[in-house]
């Protein structure tokens, strides 16, 4: 009997064998397998388990979190959501994220491996890192100019420093609380079906994810490709330019809204917003200039991210002349961002350079101890210093006595263009009114602030739309937000 | 100096230069950690959850510490011989087993299962005691076999009068109470099977035709076994308790070879477990979908039902890793309603690791272990086959719920021993240990003085 005691121990050490292996198969070998599934929830529960790092403006918070003591336990808050969406977008628990939200989720949520004190240091204590807080560029005072500036209007501002590219506004109207998209029960569900059925679209953000036809703040681009390229040396001198001007190989003829545009100086034309005077001054500066130029500016880009990515805005490169005219004068294919345009406006006022505009000035652990800084961002040189130069000129000419006189700042050079979209089949739809412009405080040594401001009222009378009109005083107040900080 | 009780012993024992250390002493020290270590990881549970000791800790703590004490002292008193390992065993696996549902209770706060489990442990420690007091000689429960199987045959049918809950017919819900009678029918069963083996193994060896290369029994010494095998396993198959089913099945086996030393007797075991796990499997949907869940556990997931238990239990083992997440820092209770009874062992797996699993199948290991050197020791068929009949439902059951819950077999409802949340379960559990005590002392103390082995 007792050896096969002995046989029958043997078969339980032999269970117990079994049970050693298989538990090390499950959770040494399968471990990474399972714990990546996604129908796991514990990495969902780890990611809400400690509370989300925050988004700061001029040094202060403006999202936060919740503790709602439910499974996923933290949820995010918002301050000024409407006012920051565009910037911070939304950090919801069932519909991910957005924006900021989402480009810097690694850093807010604690998963990036920078956090950590030292190298795999997490890996072998498996604790998670404390979130860190992302500071941005934005200017308060001129984030709220801006959104107070646009009001109950459709439309969207973007300002930049043009000496670094660092953002300082970028409001998009009409806006939404992402507050409301945080958590994951049936009100989040139904914002989110509420917000994606307006047909106001307040989630779309319209500094960087929407493109406009710029209508005549294009005339900016052109009129630096025509003194590069040598097509106009003297803005004063009169131009051979017919009124109405009709389109090469068509018949379709140009005309102006305002009067004595025929063969009138570049400068006057810039001034007054000739369309005849520009698109002519297109076609003579010709294609290649005129794509080499657009796209110095940042026209045609698609991999420009702040960090999250911006719509290229386009300059179409395969046109006959009539469409190079349109194109010249921001028509036909021609389209930018609200962001794009400032970027225009700051590379005037920064000697012809661009910067490349960002929006992260660096991130910190809880603390303020940094992780890491926006590292230097490629520069490009849209024109030469010299034509950036007599392009202050122009712009400040618009703004002093031109049609962007709404913009004027005592105590301070402002150099601006207005511009009047039309767009829709016909051109029938509710023009966009445009501004750009650029400000320096008179006792400063360079431009503090770039500016492009987008509206696109639909609820305005026609007549009444103009940048001049519309823009330029959201421009101004933005600006003025900018050099009084 | 000398204490009384030993010169009484001394006087007992004839002068002899065999004398076997009766260990009390290491008893006590490891009961002691045993305490200690479930206090610990009481107050860790509640440093994690909430950053603060629970205040029940020191009351906790008292109270098992009282209770293992009682019953140490009962094995002082009456069986000073025992192995010193098996309640140490017990005391530490019921101490885990109140910490991890007391852990599981904080997520759940409408629903605390460790208070009531608790009040079970108590019971069964009190039936330890009474057991290891009043039962002087093991061999006098050989006269109750057939009281044994009358009773065992008929706690396992009485559920079958109750409604099902989740499924299954084992429960006896009474005032409050849920009892599970199946759990105390093992004992009596591995009781039954002992006593009637050893009556008749001869019988069952040598006597009977040989038909191919099987020797048969003749059918009146094979007829009674067989068929209050086959009637428990049937009871079980109607109330759909496969765990329970598949251990006296086990059970059954085990015996039977060691008794007649057949590997026949194996041989037709497996034949007849296969071709029955076939057709139950194949037939009843309860286990058929048990099946397919073991085969697929990810298959509800990849159809968009989200994980089922089984999926859930291995993301919590997968979550433990090597180490663990730590006490209370885990998230078994994904796995849902029954993570404090049959997946207990998830949490144990997420939460300690499979560091702390390990140490928990070697603690289930040295129990059985124990339970077979003490048959391995004793001189009469009866006692050897019933420490191994006890050491084998530890053994299957274990195996049976551990290889369940890691997806190692398919899933049976069973209570993991003295973990898992159930008051019939820890009862039980509690009797199989005082037996092993008992039947150890038995082996031990034959040789003590007496007979040099």
């Amino acid at each position: 009997m007792t050896k096969y005691m002995r046989h029958a121990a043997a078969f339980c050490a032999l269970l117990m064998v079994a049970l050693l292996v298989n538990a090390a198969r499950v959770q040494v070998v399968q471990a990474p397998s399972y714990d990546g599934n996604a129908a796991n929830r514990r990495s969902a529960i780890a990611r809400y388990g400690q509370p989300r790092g925050d988004i700061l403006v001029d040094g202060i918070p403006v999202t936060g979190s919740k503790d709602t003591g439910e499974q996923l336990r933290h949820e995010r808050t918002y301050r000024n959501g409407p006012l920051y969406a565009p910037v911070t977008g939304f950090a919801s628990q069932v519909y991910g994220t957005t924006f900021l939200e989402h480009a810097e989720d690694g850093i807010l949520s604690g998963t990036d491996p920078m956090l950590s004190p030292f190298p795999l240091w997490n890996d072998v204590t498996r604790a998670r890192n404390r979130p860190g807080d992302v500071v941005t560029t934005l200017n308060r005072a001129a984030q709220e100019a801006a959104y107070r500036g646009l009001g109950a209007r459709k439309g969207a501002v973007a300002a930049v420093e043009p000496s670094t590219g660092r953002i300082l506004a970028l409001v998009s109207t009409p806006s939404y609380d992402p507050a409301e998209l945080s958590g994951n029960g049936d009100r989040v569900t139904s914002a989110w079906a509420r917000l994606n059925d307006d047909p106001e679209q307040p989630m779309l953000n319209r500094a960087v994810r929407q493109t406009y036809p710029p209508g005549s703040t294009f005339k900016v681009v052109t009129a630096a490709a025509a003194l590069d390229a040598g097509t106009v040396s003297d803005l004063d001198a009169p131009t051979d330019s017919p009124d109405p001007y009709r389109l090469p190989g068509t018949r379709t003829r140009l005309t102006n809204e305002s009067d004595d545009c025929e063969d009138t100086s570049v400068r006057t034309a810039f001034e007054w917003s000739c369309n005849t005077v520009f698109a002519k001054l297109g076609v003579d500066v010709g294609l290649e200039a005129m794509a080499s130029t657009a796209q110095a500016f940042g026209f045609n880009d698609t991999g420009l991210r702040i960090p999250f990515s911006v719509a290229p805005s386009t300059f179409d490169t395969q046109v006959d002349k009539a469409q190079l005219a349109l194109s010249s004068i921001g028509q036909y294919n021609t389209r930018a961002t609200p962001l794009q345009m400032a970027m225009v406006a700051a590379a005037v006022a920064n000697g012809g350079q661009v910067r490349t505009p960002y929006l992260v000035e660096r991130t910190v652990r809880k603390g303020g101890e940094t992780v890491a800084t926006t590292g230097s961002r490629p520069i490009r040189q849209a024109m030469n210093p010299a034509t950036a130069v007599r392009m202050r000129e122009l712009m400040t000419d618009v703004v002093r006595e031109g049609t962007g006189a709404n913009a004027a700042i005592p105590g301070a050079t402002v150099g601006g263009k207005t511009g009047t979209a039309q767009h829709g089949i016909g051109n029938s739809g509710v023009p966009y009114a445009w501004f750009v412009s650029w400000a320096q405080r008179d006792d400063q040594l360079e431009p503090r602030v770039a500016v492009a401001v987008v509206v696109e009222d639909a609820a305005a009378d026609r007549g009444d739309i103009s940048g001049g009109g519309d823009a330029a005083p959201i421009a101004k107040a933005v600006m003025r937000a900018v050099l009084d900080s | 100096m000398t204490k009384a009780g030993t010169t009484v012993a001394a006087r007992q024992a004839p002068a002899s230069d065999v004398r076997l250390p009766r260990r009390r002493g290491i008893e006590l020290a490891l009961i002691v950690l045993a305490v200690l270590l479930s206090v610990y990881g009481y107050c860790d549970v509640g440093l994690a959850k909430t950053g603060t000791v629970p205040p029940g800790a020191l009351g906790y703590g008292a109270g098992l510490g009282v209770l293992a004490l009682l019953a140490h002292i009962a094995v002082r008193v009456r069986a000073p011989y025992a192995d010193p390992l098996p309640l140490p065993i017990g005391v530490l696996l019921n101490g885990l087993g109140l910490v991890l549902i007391y852990r599981l209770d904080l997520e759940t706060p409408g629903d605390r299962a460790a208070p009531a489990q608790l009040v079970w442990s108590t019971l069964g420690v009190a039936l330890f005691i009474v057991v290891v007091l009043l039962l002087r000689d093991h061999r006098v429960l050989q006269r109750y076999a057939y009281v044994s199987v009358v009773t065992a045959l008929a706690l396992l049918m009485v559920p079958i009068l109750f409604p099902a809950v989740n499924g299954a017919h084992i429960w006896i819900l009474f005032a409050g109470f849920s009892i599970q009678p199946g759990e105390f029918a093992k004992v009596l069963l591995a009781v039954f099977f002992a006593a009637y083996l050893a009556a008749n193994r001869n019988a069952l060896a040598y006597a009977g035709r040989r038909i191919w290369f099987v020797q048969l029994p003749t059918g009146r010494v094979l007829g009674p076994v067989l068929a209050i095998w086959l009637i428990s396993v049937g009871v079980l198959v109607l109330e759909r308790d496969l765990g329970t089913s598949l251990l006296f099945f086990g059970l059954f086996v085990v015996l039977l070879y060691v008794a007649t030393g057949r590997t026949g007797w194996i041989a037709v075991g497996l034949l007849l477990a296969v071709l029955g796990a076939v057709a139950v499997g194949w037939l009843e949907p309860h286990v058929h979908s048990r099946v397919q869940d073991w085969q697929h556990p990810f298959a509800t997931i990849e159809a968009g039902l989200g994980p089922n238990q089984l999926a859930q239990s291995l993301f919590a083992f997968a979550a433990g890793g090597v180490l663990g997440a730590g006490l209370g820092l885990g998230h078994s209770i994904l796995i849902g309603f029954a993570a404090k009874s049959d997946f207990i062992l998830a949490t144990a797996g997420e939460e300690l690791g499979l560091a702390g699993l390990s140490a928990i199948f070697i603690l289930y290991g040295l129990l059985v272990e124990r339970g077979y050197r003490a048959g391995l020791a004793l001189r009469d068929p009866f006692g050897r086959l019933l420490a191994l009949g006890l050491a084998s439902i530890v053994a299957l059951q274990v195996f049976v719920i551990a290889g369940g819950v890691t997806g190692l077999i398919p899933l049976t409802g069973m209570a993991m021993p003295f973990l898992a949340q159930g008051g019939s379960s820890v009862v039980t559990n509690w009797t199989i240990v005082a037996l092993l005590i008992r039947v150890s002392d038995s082996a031990r103390s034959q040789y003590d003085g007496r007979v040099a082995p």
